[in-house]
């Protein structure tokens, strides 16, 4: 009983500060996390889902403070790629910084900005996909970031858009605590690309749920920002119809602790998702992936495929599941986690599971850690490429097949030299 | 070019002492050949002429054209011209044939001053000396060595070594695992490669590789020396009569 008082008033004091607006139409999906959230309280470390994590800076009434990073004139990524660009700094969208949300085949509005207004497709949304995903596995989280969140952006996707949708997130103010929830809507046979870059606040929750209705096709590439300090929690909830096709890619660089949690529902025969992530970490960095895919349907393919490279005390956690549900036959299931670890202060903790309650599928799961090849390495040095050179070679090659994850070359180059860039200010 | 003074070495694990005193000196525009019974120490040699890890030289010296290559890290050494062509040539998963040459040339051209090789100027040398050792494009896509036959893997040796230029080669068992047809197109590289400013040294242990590339001298290696030297007639001896009676003369 101690305990659960505890637990409540811990709570109380986590969102004592936060604001839920309780008119408009997300009021009722509001309320109704807040009494998800009440009813699981904060995690602890003695959750299961919370054993290689501690969510303590999560946990915190306030933020802590992160110093903000200077990237010393570094083109931010996706700068060479043609694209609308929506601006957050701090949580807060930046109207001046960003470009007119018009584009062909795309509706885009604001969360903040359509309080009384009916967006039907929206309110079937909102909360929704982040509800269904509390079972079996409780985000509570997710259910704080539904009832309190300040922004986001709602994108209906009708066609085929012409440019890729950027969410830019700056980080301005040393102590900022921001929630954003998006939702995104792909209608049958549309297609959409979103791209996510930046540290966002010291502190970040944000929460995107993907309905990718039979035929739809949503691509995703993020790149979490250099910060050092910063904390971030994130969860995408994606649903996916017949024949539709979901792929998401993370670059991770730096950060005190990140947990990036990805729930997929293949609920339409022959849907296609992938889920893949590189990170890389330098010291004080604890990053998390922990995803949970469902097979509701026959003939879906799902692919999870993350990479770590770790150094001087940093750890990198996976948790990943497929559930494989009866009648889900046909099922083709890959998942794969793979740390290097540079180092003997740096860890991995892996942790792969397979349910599976249908009889005529195909999966698969490694996960594995391992340190640089030396034998490689002196094969190339006896070619003359310097030490540092090398193994960043060895480094990109390890983390190539999540890489390839990413279908635009464009999209791939660009993040292939941002690890290059980062790699070489990281040699030692 | 190449001298190597009383080289004394020993495996830094388990302190077994490998190399006993090699002394040998290999003049530019020379191949020279080393045979010798297996465990004598002549892949060691090579490895530690290129800088491997796990070895600790104990005295003596070794130097390329006056500069002991001892003390160098393996890429200085091969940016001071020194190429040790693999026996077993590794292979490396995602990383590609063609970005690993191109990587290795610039930064050798880099570490002597020289200005860096541009993507078409590469292209084309690259094509050329490939298509003389048979190699195809497809080959020069894949990642390095991953996936290659065994006389594939010998001839992207030979090919890195065209492209890179050294001053010093060493072949190490370069004719293990290769048919005739293939050991006479590595052979025919190498060939090709002879001038009167570079140095070969062959280890190998079959004369047959030495009937493709004659060497002007011959070596005999046994426990950890060079126990005998002499001309190409050396080799054959060796092919006729095995090395029992030349270890029986000289131990």
């Amino acid at each position: 009983m101690a305990l659960a008082a505890q637990k409540s008033d811990a709570l109380e004091a986590r969102i004592a500060r936060l604001d839920r607006p309780t008119a408009g139409w997300t009021a009722k999906a509001r309320a109704d996390a807040l009494a998800r959230l009440s009813s699981m309280g904060l995690p602890g470390k003695r959750d299961e889902y919370w054993r290689y994590t501690d969510p303590a800076g999560l946990n915190l009434a306030e933020a802590a403070a992160a110093a903000l990073f200077d990237a010393q004139g570094e083109a931010p990524p996706f700068d060479g790629i043609d694209r609308l660009k929506l601006v957050f700094v701090d949580g807060v969208f930046d109207p001046a910084a960003s470009d007119d949300p018009a584009l062909a085949g795309v509706e885009i509005s604001l969360l903040s900005k359509t309080g009384g207004a009916d967006l039907h497709w929206a309110q079937g949304l909102y909360g929704t996909l982040e509800a269904a995903g509390q079972s079996p596995v409780a985000r509570p989280f997710a259910a704080m970031n539904t009832a309190f969140a300040t922004e986001g952006v709602m994108i209906r996707a009708t066609g085929r858009a012409a440019k890729p949708v950027s969410l830019i997130y700056l980080h301005k103010s040393e102590t900022s605590d921001a929630i954003l929830h998006h939702c995104i809507k792909v209608e049958s046979g549309a297609e959409l690309t979103l791209l996510e870059n930046g540290p966002a606040a010291a502190r970040f929750s944000k929460v995107m749920e993907v309905d990718v209705a039979d035929g739809g096709r949503f691509h995703h590439v993020r790149t979490q920002g250099r910060d050092h300090e910063r904390r971030a929690i994130t969860h995408i909830f994606a649903r996916l119809g017949r024949e539709s096709l979901f792929k998401s890619f993370t670059l991770t660089a730096n950060g005190r602790l990140t947990r990036n949690e990805c729930v997929i529902d293949l609920t339409g025969a022959d849907a296609v998702a992938h889920v893949a992530g590189a990170a890389v970490g330098d010291g004080d960095f604890h990053h998390d992936d922990t995803v949970f895919v469902t097979h509701g349907a026959e003939r879906c393919e799902s692919r999870q495929v993350f990479k770590k490279v770790l150094k001087n005390g940093a750890t990198g956690v996976f948790q990943g599941k497929i559930l494989v549900r009866p009648g889900a036959q046909k099922t083709d299931g890959y998942q794969i986690s793979q740390s290097l670890l540079l180092d003997e202060d740096s860890q991995f903790l892996a942790k792969p599971e397979l349910e599976i309650y249908a009889d005529d599928v195909k999966c698969s799961h490694g996960s594995t850690s391992g340190a640089i090849d030396e034998t490689a390495l002196f094969y190339l040095r006896s070619r003359g490429v310097p030490e540092s050179t090398a193994k960043s070679l060895l480094v990109l090659a390890f983390l190539a097949e999540a890489l390839a994850e990413i279908e635009d070359e464009a999209l791939a180059e660009d993040i292939r030299s941002r690890l290059e860039g980062w790699l070489s200010r990281h040699e030692r | 070019m190449l001298e190597i003074n009383n080289l004394h070495v020993k495996l830094e694990e388990d302190d077994k002492v490998i190399l006993k005193g090699v002394n040998l000196t290999v003049e530019a525009g020379k191949v020279h050949a080393i045979m010798g019974p297996n465990g004598s120490g002549k892949s060691t040699l090579s490895y530690v002429l290129a800088g491997r890890d796990g070895y600790s030289v104990t005295d003596g010296s070794a130097t390329l054209d006056g500069a002991e290559l001892l003390e160098m890290e393996p890429e200085e050494r091969a940016a001071a011209g020194l190429f040790l062509a693999f026996q077993y040539p590794v292979e490396i998963p995602g990383v590609g044939n063609m970005t690993f040459l191109r990587t290795a040339v610039n930064a050798q051209r880099k570490a002597r001053g020289e200005d860096e090789l541009s993507a078409g100027e590469f292209l084309k040398i690259v094509r050329e000396k490939a298509k003389a050792l048979k190699i195809d494009a497809e080959m020069m896509k894949r990642p390095v060595n991953v996936g290659f036959s065994g006389g594939e893997k010998k001839r992207n040796e030979i090919l890195q070594m065209a492209m890179l230029e050294p001053k010093m080669c060493i072949l190490d068992e370069t004719d293990s695992g290769l048919d005739v047809d293939a050991m006479k197109l590595v052979a025919d590289g190498v060939n090709a490669l002879r001038d009167a400013g570079r140095a070969f040294l062959v280890i190998t242990h079959y004369q047959r590789l030495l009937d493709h590339i004659r060497p002007d001298v011959v070596h005999i290696m046994a426990d950890g020396r060079i126990v005998k030297t002499g001309g190409p007639e050396l080799a054959l001896e060796v092919e006729n009569n095995g090395y029992a009676d030349i270890l029986a003369e000289v131990m």
